[in-house]
């Protein structure tokens, strides 16, 4: 099959020293041969640095250093060349636009990886965790990726599949031959093997929601009505924090979403306009932006001010807030307390209340301590090569959980061998489709169905 | 050179009549094309040079699918068997498997009989010593006497007679099985066109002589009393059993057989042929497994009216000597003679990936082959082929569209999907847990999966269609009464209370009873009173098991489902897979050679991955893509 010649800025776009183009495909060789003028004579050698100039036409576009390595020996078994052009977004821009305009197109998110994949030069699982690692928001998060990459959940994964095939074997003996002096397995022996595989399974699940919040980021929304200090709560707190990744752009007054990085866990912090009834039509679609916010939120920041007096609108919040996982913020209590702390511990008793004043820089550490504690459950510990973060693996592992489940039951009411073996085999194929070894065409469709296949 | 002279001019020719070619042109024949079948020697046509039974795990499944396609095996082993035995009745209907012994004198001659019976079937003695291919097609073929024989199409059905060698101690003889000639001239002829040959090997035990036995030392084993059959046609065959009889080895066996290792051609080094593994000989068992304590062996009779017995489980290529030593060595054997010494057979045969599924060769139009040349073991796979590739070649012959059977639908096509696809390092033997879907491929109901489907390709008879759709208004009519027949509490609570199952506090449809897996027809018997006199056991199991096996045949069908849907993404025969880049170059290598039908068949190529997979599927949305954008 033939694939077109992709482009990418692999460096962070910004005013870094230099900065990295990477070409891969069938013509990539001949695109970069065409535009690089090197200092002396080209080694056209596997992975050699070559410096020379990038050439538009009879105008030097820059002077860099280039790369070609040769296929299959590459990342995605294409022809790969890298560019290491000066940085800043003028020279990179523009020796991009000229690749392009020699035939090159501009890849899609992961489209190296998923060419590595397509390819055969990294297993679904490894495709998958390098889209993670790409999409990474916090050391933890890349940490679970790296884990993922370097094989963790594929090798455990094939541990537990490799037990099941075991188990199988020693079914079918008895069945193929049964009048061979060979003892049948017993029912127990059997409920023994799958048990100690449903653990292993079940173990992985467990860490599977802990593992969404590490790669996804604890989506914590901030409410409250207008000027109780929402803005400068969001502020203060990703004064503190490290690691600031801006993810969306104020597109939209609205809806403001910042990262912030607690204890290594990404939180997606959102600032919403509050969801109050209005009948202002501009104002209604940001209510209606907050809502749906505030439906999927995690976690839920409430802010309310210390010097006035609860109105209805805290109130109609406090109903809303109630059935969340949700921390209270008695912001202003630097000034006169007018509000009544009584009523607000009457409505949300179960919640973590603090006292902050954000203008006088007090409480803050509070809040983010509150986050953290919150974030997961206290006694899990979290070990990057054992947490389950993609949502086709939960799936899947789900599957074989139910099927693994189903075979115990069978086992247990003693039905024939060929009986609990349907269900065997739907999980082997089931723990097969994490680690690619099963092939299936909804899977398939899944992952690439967002790919585009070219000419 | 012999003079050369036109002899004839035939739809089909069948080239040998082992169990696969005795299918293949019974096939061809019933189908109505003229059908011409070559042995070396007539009186071996059907012969069973190695055990005396039919069937088995897989293997019983595999007869009964022929016999409900219209093929002949599962009748001529009703006609001569001696006991008969459900395998694994202990386990789940979906392998319980028919197996019965033989009578292999009574079996050679009634297959002979029906083959010399049937219209548009030509029967010859002779060698065939070349295949006529020009431009890629079969023409004809040549016997050792001169005669040239033109067809449209071959089935090549050589068994273990071509290039044929015999190992025995160190003696190495140039034979076939059983002492008859070997088939050398169209090994080299073979070879000569370029056909990609390689060598298996397989073996026997000795025949010992029945007198000289003590039984009293011995196990008895009988078949089962209430004894089913292998063809759906037959109702009842009236059987005068024969026992089987088990013994046991012993150190002094093994020892025996230890010491004596230099004298073994296996482990000396001249057989250069690959065995199967699960069918090993004594030596091999012994060496491999040196904790085992004792090996089981069965003494089973050869037929009726010899004395000759089978010994399984021993199968040895030492020397004669060595044989009567090891097996004086076991109860019961320790005055024995032996009439026939065991050997090894070593053989040439095709790598079966060049086949397609219709079991056509790839690149020669016309060219079909079946069994052991396949490069199977056993009789019953061998049938199995023989009898598709003869429908295949009459279908040619037609100018119809070929039959191929899937996966889902019978071992069969479990057994030439493996074959063709995976291909064989060893003698391919057929096991139940080769299917996927087993559970769906019983063999109690390979008639309801398959005689249709034979009827319509014409190999099926009136006489077996109408007996079939009989059975099938029996069945959905019975169905329809239990699901309306209520059972009343008072006649229900006293037999549930006998069985120890709780009772019921309202009456309970029957259809609904049978559902629970420990109530059978037979427990109802005394209060179901309007049971029809004339319900056959056939009937009664496929209700009881659609019943009760209900949820799980639901899961396997839906597993069917997805299996489909890749294997009906066609991949068609004329793709250049060196020109897909992104396809690792083995698989490149493997789908050039093999030729998959479908992107399904494609995924159990071994040497091609998931991620070639997805390259295919990749590459079949484009060329859809583009040619959309063309149209």
């Amino acid at each position: 099959m033939y694939f077109d010649t992709i482009v990418a800025i692999s460096t962070p776009i910004g005013e870094g020293a230099i900065g990295i183009i990477r070409m891969s495909g069938a013509e990539a060789f001949e695109i970069i041969e065409s535009i690089f003028k090197p200092f002396g004579k080209d080694p056209n050698e596997d992975k050699k640095m070559v410096y020379g100039w990038i050439m538009d036409g009879e105008e030097i576009l820059d002077e860099v250093l280039i790369v070609k390595m040769f296929g299959p020996r590459t990342y995605t078994k294409e022809n790969v060349v890298e560019i290491n052009c000066h940085g800043g977004l003028v020279p990179i821009r523009a020796i991009l636009s000229l690749l392009l305009k020699k035939g090159a197109r501009m890849a899609e998110r992961g489209e190296f990886t998923k060419r590595a994949f397509l390819n055969g030069r990294i297993d679904l699982a490894q495709a998958e965790s390098v889209m993670d690692l790409i999409g990474s928001k916090t050391k933890r998060g890349y940490d679970m990726a790296m884990n993922q990459l370097e094989g963790h959940l594929s090798k455990r994964v094939r541990t537990m599949r490799d037990a099941m095939m075991n188990l199988m074997a020693q079914v079918e003996v008895g069945i193929d031959y049964p009048e061979e002096d060979i003892e049948d397995i017993t029912y127990s022996e059997i409920l023994e093997s799958l048990s100690t595989v449903q653990h292993q399974v079940a173990t992985l699940l467990k860490s599977a929601n802990n593992g969404k919040i590490i790669r996804e980021g604890l989506k914590t929304v901030i409410i409250g009505k207008p000027n109780v200090g929402k803005s400068s709560l969001m502020n203060a707190l990703l004064k503190d924090s490290r690691a600031i990744v801006t993810d969306v752009p104020g597109t939209t007054r609205d809806v403001i979403e910042e990262y912030m990085n607690i204890g290594g866990i990404p939180i997606r912090l959102v600032d919403t306009a509050g969801i109050r009834v209005t009948d202002d039509v501009v104002e209604k679609i940001g209510v209606e932006r907050s809502k749906i916010s505030f439906n999927e939120a995690d976690l839920v920041i409430f802010v309310l001010n210390a010097s006035e007096p609860l109105s209805d609108e805290d109130l109609d919040l406090m109903e809303h807030v109630k059935n969340k996982h949700a921390i209270v913020i008695i912001n202003k209590t630097d000034l006169e307390i007018k509000i009544d702390e009584n009523e607000i511990n009457r409505h949300l008793n179960d919640k973590r209340i603090i006292k902050t004043s954000v203008e006088k820089e007090i409480g803050i550490d509070l809040v983010e301590n509150a986050i953290s504690t919150m974030l997961l459950d206290d006694d899990l510990e979290i070990n990057p090569s054992e947490i389950v973060s993609n949502t086709r693996h939960i799936n899947h592992l789900e599957l074989a959980h139910k099927n693994i489940t189903d075979a115990m039951n069978a086992t247990s009411n003693h039905l024939p061998y060929d009986f609990i073996e349907v269900d065997v085999k739907e999980a082997i194929l089931n723990l097969g489709h994490i680690t690619g070894e099963s092939v299936e065409e909804d899977l398939l469709n899944n992952i690439f169905g967002n790919f585009c296949l070219g000419k | 050179m012999v003079r050369t002279y036109h002899s004839g001019n035939y739809g089909c020719i069948v080239v040998g009549a082992g169990h696969a070619g005795c299918e293949a042109a019974l096939a061809s024949a019933r189908m109505g094309v003229e059908t011409l079948i070559l042995s070396i020697n007539l009186d071996s046509i059907a012969m069973m040079p190695c055990n005396p039974s039919i069937g088995g795990t897989g293997k019983g499944h595999l007869v009964k699918e022929i016999d409900a396609l219209g093929g002949e095996m599962g009748l001529n082993i009703d006609k001569s068997f001696l006991q008969s035995k459900m395998l694994n009745q202990s386990k789940g209907p979906a392998v319980h498997s028919l197996r019965a012994q033989a009578d292999k004198n009574k079996y050679h001659m009634e297959m002979k009989k029906v083959l010399e019976n049937t219209d548009h079937l030509h029967i010859k003695q002779a060698e065939v010593v070349s295949l006529d291919i020009e431009n890629d097609k079969i023409k004809g073929v040549l016997t050792a006497t001169g005669a040239y024989y033109s067809a449209e199409t071959v089935v090549l059905a050589t068994g273990t007679y071509l290039g044929s060698k015999i190992y025995i101690g160190d003696a190495v003889l140039t034979s076939g099985p059983n002492g008859l000639a070997g088939s050398y001239a169209l090994a080299e002829n073979l070879k000569s066109q370029d056909f990609e040959l390689r060598r298996f090997k397989t073996g026997t035990p000795a025949r010992i002589d029945a007198r000289t036995l003590d039984y009293d030392e011995m196990e008895v084993q009988w078949g089962d009393q209430d004894y089913e059959l292998f063809s759906f046609m037959n109702d009842h065959v009236e059987l005068d059993e024969m026992p089987c009889w088990l013994s046991y080895t012993n150190v002094g066996t093994h020892n025996i057989i230890l010491n004596n290792m230099d004298k073994s051609s296996l482990f000396s080094g001249v057989i250069e042929g690959t065995g199967p593994r699960y069918c090993p000989s004594i030596e091999t068992k012994i060496v491999r497994f040196k904790d085992k304590e004792r090996h089981q062996l069965f003494i089973e009779p050869e037929g009726r009216d010899t004395n000759e017995m089978y010994v399984q489980g021993m199968s040895s290529s030492m020397s004669e000597d060595v044989q009567l030593a090891f097996m004086r060595s076991i109860p019961g054997l320790s005055r024995c003679e032996i009439m026939r010494p065991g050997y090894a057979i070593e053989y040439d045969c095709i790598n079966p990936l060049h086949l397609k599924l219709s079991l056509e060769y790839q690149n020669i139009d016309g060219l079909f082959s079946a069994g052991q040349f396949n490069g199977s073991s056993g009789y019953e796979e061998a049938a199995a082929q023989g009898l598709i590739a003869g429908i295949n070649a009459a279908l040619k012959v037609q100018g119809k569209e070929p039959f191929i059977l899937d996966r889902s639908e019978a071992y069969i096509g479990v057994l030439i999907d493996d074959l063709v696809t995976k291909g064989t390092d060893e003698p391919y033997r057929m096991m139940t847990s080769r299917a996927e879907y087993r559970l769906l491929l019983r063999q109690d109901n390979a008639d309801l999966r398959l005689t249709q489907r034979g009827y319509e390709i014409g190999l099926v008879k009136e006489n077996r269609i109408t007996r079939f759709n009989t059975k099938i208004q029996m069945i959905e009519e019975e169905m329809k009464r239990i699901q309306a027949l209520n059972l009343k509490e008072s006649d229900l609570n006293p037999i549930l209370t006998a069985m120890g199952i709780p009772t019921v506090t309202q009456s309970v449809r029957m259809g609904d009873l049978l559902k629970r897996p420990e109530i059978y027809y037979k427990d109802l018997e005394t209060i179901d009173n309007t049971r029809p006199v004339h319900l056959t056991k056939d009937v009664i199991k496929q209700v009881e098991v659609t019943l009760k096996y209900e949820g799980y045949i639901k899961k396997q069908l839906q597993q069917v489902e997805k299996y489909k849907s890749l294997e009906n993404k066609k991949l068609s025969a004329d793709i250049d897979y060196y020109s897909i880049e992104s396809l690792r170059l083995e698989a490149r290598q493997k789908l050039d050679e093999i030729k998959p039908e479908s992107i399904g068949q494609a995924s159990r190529i071994s040497g091609v991955s998931p991620a070639d997979v997805s390259v295919l599927l990749v590459y079949l949305e484009q060329t859809r893509r583009r040619k959309s954008i063309n149209e």
